[in-house]
């Protein structure tokens, strides 16, 4: 009688799939992406099945084929011969402009907001109270028509500019308010203003020398150089002498009245204006409260420190309390960035061409292409997208806490 | 073997699908209610009334269909759409008649895959100004600012008129007719632009209409008529038949006033088959012997649709012109009902 017996032997039955702890994840992550399989393979061949019932087949030829419509703003050249293809590409670039400047706006105006809500002012605390919570919990889509519609309707008409009209061209006649856009002076490049521009890019960057010369030296000896004179000066004088040594070659061409319109002149279409404004100010609303939600992360201690080391609240601001806040403000400003550049897609309410209205309307309505449309428009957003969170990334990487 | 069942199942329930598609009628029917697409108000063609209840020309097709199929010109839901929304609620069975103004067009008709079911409106594009501009014609419009709806054709006809012209514009592009009505009486375009109708039913809403002209320049042809989608055929004749009952009522003198009359039996024998005392057409489409006398009870016969919605009597106020039976010099010209 022996109570030693060989340890039992490991085998391996299906019912450890479940309840053996070892094998039980790795059943449920094959089960789950079986069933994730499944399903996108259904939806695939749902959308296969049902676009042969209706006899179209998938194909992005319609790129190719001529466009036939016009669009009012666009930065390339494009007519109604153009193509598909182009008139997408142009409704892109009108995408990223808004975007663009849209970003900028809605930084400036939020960074603002944001620090003047936290003021000890009792007025400017409750009036930007007033504009956040005003702008934050109305759609969108109501602020772009009602500036669109105030915009429109309170600004004269063209006509109303002629001769014993009732509206005047601002600023020596050079600008132009009108129910169709601001009109504004267009530079005109004649011959030798490329070196005065690249006198004026060289300016800049030794702008950027002395900007980090004179903090090294700050550094170094304590010395403090007249950084904002200098920097005035370089922006300016170079350029200014260039320009007149070259015998001013670039000038201006003021926008004027003939015909139905306004020709000559840059003009910046209301529906521009109006969309541009409200993104911002919409998005400049939620960037104040991250902008303030940063700042108040910044221990009050801190603030007390600099004063008593002299700083002046200005400069305790930016010197001291902002560079500590932006890593906490920065993550939730790139979500702000994607917010604004998708919401620009309501464009087509005021009437702007951007990609949602050229290829994702237009050309969609035109060639019948939906499917195809739309997923060009979903993929050109989601490029987009990760661009602008990659690029803010990396600026984040730059701003963050810098453990030593 | 397996794998020759599940095959065989997969083929069996696409079948089925493609079966339960085609079969518009049938889900009419067990819907109880016709899903019909309209503008989203253009008096006159379609707009609602005080009361809620869709009134127009466009309309009057949706609820002589539904008449004819349901028996009840009031069993329609309508479906607002847009210029740019239409072809997709049509598309994906959001909807099952289109009767929006909508130009029949070779790539709408073959590569969008839908189907015209006829003609109810003989159009073309025309514009409309302020009079103050003091512009006689089209071909003045150098730089102008025009007001354009988005995804129709006048928008193409547009761009071509200007090139072919060599001159220049400024496209505002808007999604419909009442937003372009803002902009046009905010100054915000000089022209609008849309089809002839259209423009006389957008100058009938202002408040003065004699302040505006329409331009003598007719730019295109806009043959405007209902469309359903392709691969129900079944469908698509109870649409045109519809249409052509209305159309052939008022040529054979068939009105809503005399209908019951005609219908106990006349000595004209179109009249009867189409009322539905002789022959089998209601069959022949899968409806009752009745259905046309529905339709044309819905709204009257076409010509009383037309003088009741946008007729020379209405604000809107146009002629039948174009849209005359071919008798009287027009081109309304239904094929018989034999």
């Amino acid at each position: 009688m022996t109570t030693l017996t060989d340890p039992p032997k490991e085998s391996f039955r299906l019912s450890q799939l479940i309840y053996d702890t070892r094998y039980r994840s790795l059943t449920i992550q094959v089960v789950a992406m079986f069933l994730l399989v499944l399903a996108l393979s259904w939806l695939v061949s749902n959308t296969i099945q049902n676009l042969a019932a209706l006899g179209k087949d998938f194909d992005f030829g319609f790129l190719t084929n001529v466009a036939g419509y016009d669009i009012n703003q666009r930065l390339i050249e494009y007519d109604s011969t153009s193509t598909h293809g182009r008139a997408a590409l142009v409704g892109i670039l009108n995408t990223l402009l808004v975007a663009f400047l849209g970003c900028i706006l809605a930084t400036v105006i939020g960074v603002i907001a944001g620090v003047l809500r936290l003021s000890k002012n009792w007025i400017i605390a409750r009036l930007m109270t007033v504009y956040v919570e005003g702008f934050r919990n109305v759609p969108l889509l109501l602020w772009i028509i009602v500036i669109f519609a105030v915009m429109t309707e309170s600004t004269p008409s063209p006509r109303d500019f002629r001769e014993g009209g009732s509206a005047s061209m601002m600023l020596f006649d050079s600008i132009a308010v009108s129910n169709r856009g601001v009109y504004v002076p267009a530079p005109i490049w004649a011959e030798g203003s490329a070196i005065v521009v690249a006198v004026f890019l060289l300016s800049l960057v030794g702008i950027f020398l002395f900007r980090r010369f004179a903090r090294a030296r700050q550094e170094a000896t304590g010395q403090i150089l007249p950084v904002g004179w200098v920097a005035l000066g370089l922006f300016f004088g170079p350029a200014l002498i260039a320009f007149f040594l070259m015998g001013r070659p670039i000038s201006l061409e003021y926008p004027e009245l003939g015909g139905f319109n306004f020709t000559g002149g840059i003009q910046l279409r209301n529906s521009l204006i109006a969309l541009w404004l409200a993104l911002s100010l919409y998005t400049g609303a939620f960037i104040a409260e991250n902008v303030r939600g940063g700042i108040l992360a910044v221990s009050k201690g801190q603030t007390e420190a600099a004063f008593a080391l002299g700083l002046r609240p200005n400069r305790t601001m930016s010197l001291v309390i902002l560079p500590q806040a932006l890593r906490v403000i920065i993550p939730p400003l790139i979500s702000q960035y994607l917010n604004l550049t998708k919401n620009s897609s309501l464009a087509i309410a005021v009437g702007y061409m951007d990609v949602r209205s050229t290829l994702g309307g237009i050309t969609i309505n035109q060639t019948g292409r939906e499917l195809e449309g739309m997923l060009l428009l979903g993929l050109f957003y989601l490029i987009t997208s990760l661009v602008i969170s990659g690029v803010m990334n990396i600026y984040n990487n730059s701003v963050k806490l810098k453990e030593r | 073997m397996k794998k020759s069942v599940f095959l065989g199942a997969l083929t069996v329930a696409g079948l089925a699908a493609g079966v339960a598609g085609a079969a518009t009628l049938d889900d009419v029917k067990a819907r109880g209610a016709l899903n019909c697409g309209v503008t989203t108000g253009l008096v006159g063609f379609a707009a609602p009334d005080a009361n809620g209840n869709w009134d127009g020309f466009d309309v009057g097709v949706c609820r002589a269909v539904a008449a004819a199929v349901l028996g009840d010109p009031m069993a329609v839901n309508f479906v607002p759409t847009t210029g740019q929304t239409r072809f997709t609620a049509l598309a994906s069975g959001e909807i099952d008649l289109l009767a929006r103004n909508t130009t029949w067009t070779f790539s709408r008709d073959v590569d969008l895959k839908f189907e015209f079911v006829g003609i109810n409106y003989y159009d073309g594009q025309g514009f409309m100004v302020p009079k103050s501009l003091g512009v006689s014609s089209a071909k003045e419009l150098d730089g102008a600012t025009v007001c354009i709806q988005t995804g129709t054709t006048t928008e193409l006809n547009l761009a071509d008129f200007f090139r072919v012209n060599n001159i220049s514009y400024e496209p505002v592009p808007i999604e419909t007719n009442a937003e372009a009505q803002q902009q046009y009486l905010a100054g915000a375009c000089d022209v609008y632009t849309t089809d002839a109708s259209g423009l006389a039913a957008t100058r009938a809403s202002f408040e003065n209409p004699g302040d505006h002209v329409v331009l003598p320049e007719i730019i295109s042809k806009e043959p405007l008529g209902p469309l359903v989608r392709h691969g129900d055929p079944e469908w698509g004749d109870i649409a045109r038949w519809t249409l052509n009952a209305l159309i052939a009522a008022e040529e054979l003198g068939i009105t809503s006033a005399n209908i019951e009359e005609l219908s106990a039996g006349t000595n004209n024998p179109e009249i009867n088959r189409i009322l539905g005392t002789e022959g089998e057409l209601g069959a022949m489409l899968g409806l009752d012997a009745e259905w046309a006398k529905r339709a044309i009870m819905a709204g009257g016969n076409y010509g009383e649709l037309f003088e009741k919605t946008i007729g020379e009597n209405t604000p809107i106020g146009l002629a039948r012109g174009l849209n005359a039976q071919w008798t009287d010099g027009g081109l309304l010209y239904t094929p018989p009902f034999r």
